[in-house]
């Protein structure tokens, strides 16, 4: 008889929970919440991206509920959002006041402020290190102290124009009216087709990581029509504000600052053929962007192509179907559908039975 | 965690937003309303949708009962339970006549509904025209011009293949002579059950995004063909071998041993009902 119908549903399902607290805790050691949150900060960060939550500590205590499963803990974090009031929105955050920790450019050498490598493991060989088996707070200690006795660690790190200002100077981007619309808010209303960019963006940067890279990867690879540069890709600290009690004066000199986020800020450079005066096409760049809460490089990129692929429509490729993106990318929807075929079925498998045996009948 | 979270898990913005989307919703029976759907504690294609129309909905007066595939005691229904009570401390129940709010996955209850009740159904897939068409902007284009050709080809096809519409549960109705309307997956056998329904069927699909209803007394209609008229699941001449029911939807159980084919109520706290019934007859009548 399965999981169902006979009494006693309860207790095994109590069971079942105790069971999972006790795989667990089966080794007799509880991770330190501060532990997750100081050494697995990728981790954290993709979490607070998929929760579409930008809160460390909260994302670090679902990861040790969820035993640093990151679907479990997207799931536990995004059910705890559903729970708190929208008191504020911030005001509008320009990526150009990010203090930038890193900011590389593939589309021209030499930018304005330099290339800034930052720390990156893009250079890094990825050989698994034996010597981390044995580190520890005090060896991490004296790595930290004789770091910064030895290098020049800017108090605030710079505030750099954007790469995206040159291909514009020389009259190469597309160029398109400035936007201020209030954005929609998908969390708010139901998201409808066709979309708005500012509701496509939002579903982009909480969609999955995995499944915004395998959809950029595709259109990438030739399921889309796309050819992209980096243009620019930072990352860094985002300061955020709200309007003060004077809102009504838009002063922000009146607004308050409630803190900084960590984030990764993309804009790829593609070319698009353009219609010229003398009846024939030339070339200029439109761009395509991509941004994400924490250090996610490979989704932030994957979303910039992404959200080129859905501006510019190609019935050739899915990726430039919005429905066909936006509606299958998020975690909490796609493992939450896929895992409900775990449910019973049997009402619907005894329609399904009866159907078959019908037609067979029928059929004789 | 009970004080942790506010009375019904949301905060009371989020609760009057679904509402509106509900009300929305009897005024235009059938048709499938967009609502914000949150994210819940339980997986999204577990329930979420009746889940937060329930939540939405719950007062402290409130008796509730949950149901899963026909069962109070399946794993997801004590799990939806247990959430709901958790948070609120309504009272529970198993018994359908007794309850003011049922929230169910597939079934509607072997026990007449009555006026003031509400039923809550979990819809996995809300669109009927689905299956004919994937696209959301071109389907709701079809609603709007009430094109449902699409949905009548599915089953002229299905007549083509197996010689007869094979649809299993969720076979899709038209709801007050205007939407046509998935009924969620409950089996052909509760199709007519919403037809002049006196309770209020609201049925909420949480990754899909939709709210849609069946105010009470409703006209809905299953769709056929003149010559290939609506048929329900047919058992035979089976009977549960509990309770003796016929004419209810039933569970149908292979013997792992002998290999015997057997048939249980579907509807578990419908079976208890009539069991104790049949005791206490007895009973009364040896007394």
């Amino acid at each position: 008889m399965g999981y169902i119908a006979v009494k006693g549903g309860q207790p095994a399902i109590e069971a079942s929970i105790e069971r999972l607290k006790f795989e667990r805790l089966r080794s007799g050691r509880s991770v330190e919440v501060a532990a997750i949150e100081a050494g697995m900060r990728s981790l954290v960060e993709q979490v607070m991206s998929e929760g579409s939550l930008y809160a460390e500590s909260v994302a670090a205590l679902a990861l040790k509920q969820a035993e640093g499963s990151p679907e479990e803990a997207v799931f536990i974090l995004r059910a705890f959002r559903s729970t708190l009031q929208r008191s504020y929105y911030s005001r509008t955050i320009e990526p150009e006041s990010m203090r930038v920790e890193r900011r590389i450019s593939s589309c021209f050498k030499d930018i304005p402020g330099g290339q800034l490598l930052g720390a990156s493991a893009d250079y890094s060989h990825r050989l698994i290190d034996p010597t981390l088996r044995t580190e520890d707070d005090a060896s991490a200690r004296a790595f930290v102290d004789d770091y910064l006795g030895r290098s020049f660690e800017p108090l605030r790190p710079p505030v750099l124009p954007k790469v995206r200002d040159i291909l514009a100077a020389d009259g190469l981007l597309r160029g398109f009216p400035p936007n201020d619309a209030t954005p929609d808010d998908v969390t708010k209303e139901g998201l409808e087709f066709p979309t708005s960019r500012s509701g496509r963006l939002q579903v982009l940067t909480r969609g999955q990581t995995g499944a915004v890279t395998a959809l950029g990867y595709a259109a990438l690879r030739g399921y889309g029509a796309i050819h992209p540069t980096v243009a620019e890709l930072r990352f860094g600290h985002l300061p955020v504000y709200v309007a003060g009690s004077q809102a009504e004066s838009g002063d922000p000199d009146d607004d308050y600052y409630v803190g900084s986020i960590r984030a990764t800020d993309v804009e790829t450079a593609i070319p698009v053929q353009v219609p010229d005066d003398r009846g024939g096409n030339r070339i200029e760049f439109e761009i395509g962007y991509g941004f994400c809460f924490g250090r996610n490089e490979t989704k932030a990129i994957a979303m910039s192509l992404l959200d080129f692929c859905l501006e510019r429509k190609d019935e050739r490729y899915p990726t430039h179907d919005e429905e066909f993106v936006l509606m299958h990318i998020d975690s909490v929807e796609a493992t939450g559908f896929i895992s409900h075929l775990k449910l019973p079925h049997y009402v619907t498998f005894q329609s399904n039975l009866d159907s078959a045996r019908a037609a067979k009948g029928a059929r004789r | 965690m009970k004080s942790f979270y506010n009375y019904a898990f949301f905060d009371e913005g989020s609760k009057r937003e679904i509402r509106r989307a509900a009300l929305k919703a009897v005024a235009l029976p059938g048709y499938q309303v967009p609502f914000a759907s949150r994210e819940m504690p339980i997986a999204r294609g577990w329930g979420t949708g009746g889940l937060q129309l329930t939540l939405s909905l719950i007062g402290r007066s409130d008796v509730l009962k949950v149901i899963d595939q026909g069962s109070d005691d399946s794993v997801n229904a004590v799990s939806i339970r247990a959430f709901i009570r958790g948070t609120t401390g309504v009272e529970v129940t198993e018994d359908a006549s007794a309850a003011t709010i049922i929230q169910s996955r597939h079934r509607i209850p072997e026990t007449p509904l009555r006026e003031g009740q509400i039923i809550v159904l979990q819809v996995p897939l809300p669109e009927p025209l689905r299956l004919f068409e994937p696209s959301e902007y071109k389907t709701k284009r079809l609603h709007a011009e009430k094109d449902y050709s699409g949905a009548y080809l599915v089953l002229f096809e299905e007549i083509q293949r197996y010689g007869r519409v094979s649809t299993g549960a969720d076979h899709p109705v038209e709801v007050h002579g205007r939407y046509v309307m998935a009924p969620s997956p409950i089996p052909r056998f509760d199709n007519p059950k919403l037809d002049k329904n006196p309770a209020l069927v609201l049925l909420g699909a949480g990754r899909e995004k939709k709210i849609y209803a069946v105010p009470p007394y409703t006209e809905v209609r299953s769709l056929d063909f003149e010559d290939r008229p609506f048929r329900v699941e047919d058992f035979g001449d089976a009977v549960c071998g509990l309770c003796g029911a016929s004419a209810v939807y039933l569970d149908e159980l292979v013997d792992g041993e002998t290999g015997a084919r057997t048939w249980r109520c579907n509807d578990t706290s419908h079976c208890a009902s009539r069991r104790a019934a049949r005791s206490e007859g007895r009973a009364s009548h040896a007394g």
